[in-house]
């Protein structure tokens, strides 16, 4: 049951071999399987215009993934993030049709986004309150300001260059570009760098990381703070996706991204998991999604597959920590 | 002459690795108060665990009231009449004095079977009254005193109608006037003819209160005799009597200049104005008694709790130690007591637990650098003979002592110049623990200076240079190497009277 754990922060020659046997490994194998068993029920599946689509679908999930992976790891969690998501949606978009310069509209974003994350960290690591509680009060708190601002109102009209998930190098969509390019760098950071080591150190056993001489509290502000950065990159992907952006943007996408990370292998318990299966966990779930389209089945029971997965997943989880401890 | 009410018979218990207790026999008699003493580690707890149902005995045989019984778990226990009042209290802080004296036994109305409050509240000043204590049945246990607290427990034990009480320590956090009251509400029990089972370090009071008292050294029944019978030197000689028999093997080394000296440290509650000083090439081994502040004054050094006030010079340098991350700067390092708790991170590998405190100095352009890394892991497997079937191992997987080594090599790789380790071999093999001895004197010689904190006798007499002992969070005595006997250590540590135990030396070499 270590074998789980291989491919975790430890980077080695060992970890060409070890994802074989990870819960990594079992998720790309039953992906293949199901992409293969999609393909052959409607063959329409792997024409190239789907494929992309399933990819962008899952860009902005995974890429929030990221962010979300580094605060469970850390054995904190983060439910807010599709209200973060829905202020810079929200926010870059109305900017966009102030005719302020593009650039600048993301870059607003992006900073909005971080803040957001920062005040979570803030609350949890300096005022010591449970991240479940800051993180719900502010799931509410930003939606309803989102709410309340736009009264509901649709945007649109923004200029062409805001769209940019709308567009294509070489034939990949943007977004997919952007996705594969950060799971690349933050999963070297979480393998390499000091700071993923702590990471997985603060949440694997946090007392011990503290004699260790890890700034517990600057690391759990860190975390929140780099999940509303990704948070935020996966909102101008969606923001920009289509033509217009709902004040209801980012609904349930909190549970959307715990699932694909805890699916992906990382305890919730913290202390364990990669970046690499949080990637693959929302590339399931996309999978999964699409597939139910081509299925003909109806998209409600999508909440209820993504309930079973999660409940599968945390079983797992705690089975193999059983293990551990009966040895 | 009585029946006991309690009979314990050749009872044994074995955990894993210790064998707690070893063919001991134990009872105590209606309205008498039976002390039980002994070092840390000796099974008294065992033994009072085994009696309120919390451990089955692996062999012996308990009679209850002349019935052969089998005391299946605490409840069953409480059934029986056996009430027992620990050190950690096992009140309700949200709940009111008579709640919880009559917890799970609340008065109920005849009628609609409702709690009676007013029936409840009555009641228990009843029972107040007769342990001649004034207290406010309303008022909530959280808001309490330590001493009253434990007036409500004894209150809780009468109302029970309890055979037998079981008391761990009860002074251990009182002031004297509050130990007076707790005695005579001790007396009043026993006059009712509870059997009182008290265990204490502090032998002045086993003295003043009990009837009886039994010695435990090691899991063994060393004696139980009238109090009227024994005098304090004997208690203390027969507590100690293990022999230096383990193999320590203390190097001689040179002692060279100061490395760590501290003056005044002090911080409330954790540590009473403690100074000391620590030289290079030598072992200072800190002995007392649990709950003396040994590990609360390395805790403090080390910036867990800073210390309020007092100085810290390292190297003759003052410093300022206000978080962990500072003290390791300095050159500090504390393998704490608890390895699993405290020391390792279980779902990491071996290798990244040794990594864990030098990952900056491993960076490279950002990046830990993978070479370095597995070479500095690697060498301290090697150095420190860690068994491991690889590097990528998770430490959850390992054994007890190994995990303690790489607890020690992480502590090494941050090359501190002053290490400071608690209990560091308790509850492993003693392989392991010969291992680490070896370890201790070759860092001594290399020119560390080494606090080693224990509860092992034998341990501090053999690998320390100079002993300092400490008791209610404070230095209470200084002994050099060679010049102090394990009953001269245990006499500063329970604060007794030297004299006296100057009489317990030449009782020993009788």
């Amino acid at each position: 049951m270590n074998a789980t754990n291989a491919f975790a922060p430890t980077g080695t020659r060992r970890s060409l071999l070890a994802p074989l046997q990870s819960q990594e490994a079992t998720l790309a194998i039953f992906l293949a399987l199901l992409v293969t068993g999609l393909a052959v029920a409607t063959p329409a599946f792997l024409e190239a215009q789907n494929l992309r689509d399933v990819l962008v679908n899952a860009s902005f999930p995974a890429i929030a993934a990221i962010g979300m992976t580094m605060v469970i790891v850390s054995a904190e969690i983060d439910i807010s993030i599709g209200s973060i998501l829905a202020v810079v949606a929200v926010l870059t978009g109305n900017l966009a049709l102030t005719g302020m310069p593009i650039p600048l509209v993301f870059l607003i974003g992006l900073l909005a986004g971080t803040l957001l994350g920062a005040l979570n960290g803030a609350l949890v690591a300096y005022a010591r309150i449970p991240s479940i509680i800051v993180t719900l009060g502010a799931l509410s708190f930003w939606r309803g300001l989102v709410i309340y601002l736009t009264q509901g109102a649709w945007i649109y009209n923004m200029p062409e260059a805001f769209h940019f998930a709308q567009r294509s190098w070489l034939g990949v969509p943007i977004p997919v570009w952007m996705m594969i390019v950060l799971i690349a760098l933050a999963g070297l950071f979480m393998r390499y760098s000091p700071l993923g080591r702590q990471f997985y150190a603060v949440g694997g056993n946090r007392q011990a990381a503290m004699l260790a001489g890890i700034p517990i509290k600057r690391r759990v502000f860190l975390v929140f703070t780099l999940n509303g950065f990704f948070a935020a990159i996966a909102a101008l992907i969606y923001a920009s996706r289509f033509s217009v952006v709902q004040s209801n943007a980012g609904l349930g996408f909190e549970f959307q991204v715990i699932t694909a990370v805890v699916v992906g292998g990382t305890s919730i318990m913290g202390g364990t998991g990669t970046i690499w299966g949080s990637f693959l966990g929302a590339l399931l779930l996309a999978v999964i999604g699409t597939g139910m389209t081509f299925l003909k089945v109806s998209p409600y029971w999508l909440q209820t597959v993504q309930g079973s997965l999660i409940l599968l997943a945390v079983v797992l989880d705690v089975v193999r920590r059983r293990q551990v401890l009966v040895r | 002459m009585p029946e006991p009410i309690i009979e314990l018979r050749n009872i044994s218990k074995a955990f894993p690795g210790v064998q707690a207790l070893s063919d001991v026999s134990f009872d105590v008699f209606p309205g008498e108060v039976h002390a039980l003493v002994g070092e840390n580690g000796a099974g008294k707890s065992t033994l009072i665990k085994i009696i309120a149902g919390v451990y089955q005995p692996d062999a012996g045989t308990i009679h209850f009231d002349h019935q052969p019984v089998q005391i299946m778990n605490p409840r069953h226990a409480r059934e029986m009449g056996i009430a027992a009042i620990y050190q950690e209290s096992s009140l309700y802080n949200e709940l009111s004095v008579a709640e919880n004296i009559f917890m799970g036994r609340h008065p109920r109305s005849s009628r609609l079977g409702t709690v009676d409050w007013e029936a409840m509240y009555r009641e228990a000043e009843a029972v107040l009254n007769r342990l001649g204590i004034q207290m406010d049945v309303r008022a909530k246990v959280g808001g309490l005193s330590t001493a009253n607290r434990q007036r409500v427990e004894m209150a809780k034990a009468l109302s029970q109608q309890a055979k037998v009480l079981i008391m761990d320590e009860p002074t251990a956090s009182l002031t004297q006037h509050d130990v007076e009251a707790l005695f005579s509400a001790v007396r009043f029990l026993r006059e009712h003819g509870v059997g009182i089972i008290y265990i204490s370090h502090r032998l002045e009071e086993v003295f003043k209160l009990a009837d009886r008292v039994t010695v435990l050294r090691d899991g063994h029944l060393v004696d139980t005799r009238p109090v009227k019978e024994a005098t304090q030197s004997q208690l203390v000689s027969m507590m100690v009597g293990r022999t230096l028999d383990t193999l320590f093997p203390k190097e001689e080394t040179v002692v060279g200049p100061p490395i760590l000296r501290v003056r005044n440290l002090r911080r409330r509650g954790l540590v009473n104005d403690v100074s000391f000083e620590v030289r290079r090439g030598e072992i200072v081994g800190l002995a007392g008694l649990v709950g003396a502040g040994r590990s609360e004054l390395a805790q403090v050094l080390f910036g867990i709790y800073p210390a309020e006030s007092g100085t810290i010079e390292i190297e003759g340098k003052p410093v300022v130690i206000r978080e962990p991350r500072q003290a390791l700067a300095m050159g500090l390092a504390y393998v704490p007591e608890d390895r699993q708790r405290q020391g390792l991170i279980l779902p990491m590998t071996v290798r990244d637990n040794i990594s864990l405190a030098i990952l900056e100095t491993l960076t490279r352009l950002g990046f830990v650098s993978d070479r370095d890394e597995d070479r500095i892991a690697q060498a301290y497997v090697e150095r420190l003979q860690i068994r491991t079937p690889s590097l990528q191992q998770l430490a959850m997987n390992l054994s007890g002592g190994n995990q303690q080594k790489i607890v020690v090599s992480k502590w090494l790789a941050s090359k501190p110049r002053i290490l400071i380790l608690d209990e560091p071999t308790r509850g492993i093999d003693v392989g392991a623990k010969a291992e680490i001895h070896r370890l201790m004197s070759q860092l001594a010689q290399q020119g560390l200076g080494i606090v080693m904190i224990s509860s092992e006798l034998p341990e501090i007499l053999g690998m320390s240079d100079r002993i300092l002992v400490m008791r209610k969070n404070t230095i209470v005595g200084e002994y050099l190497r060679g010049q102090v006997t394990q009953e001269q250590i245990i006499a500063a540590a329970m604060g007794l009277d030297q004299q006296i135990m100057h009489g317990a030396n030449t009782l020993e070499r009788h």
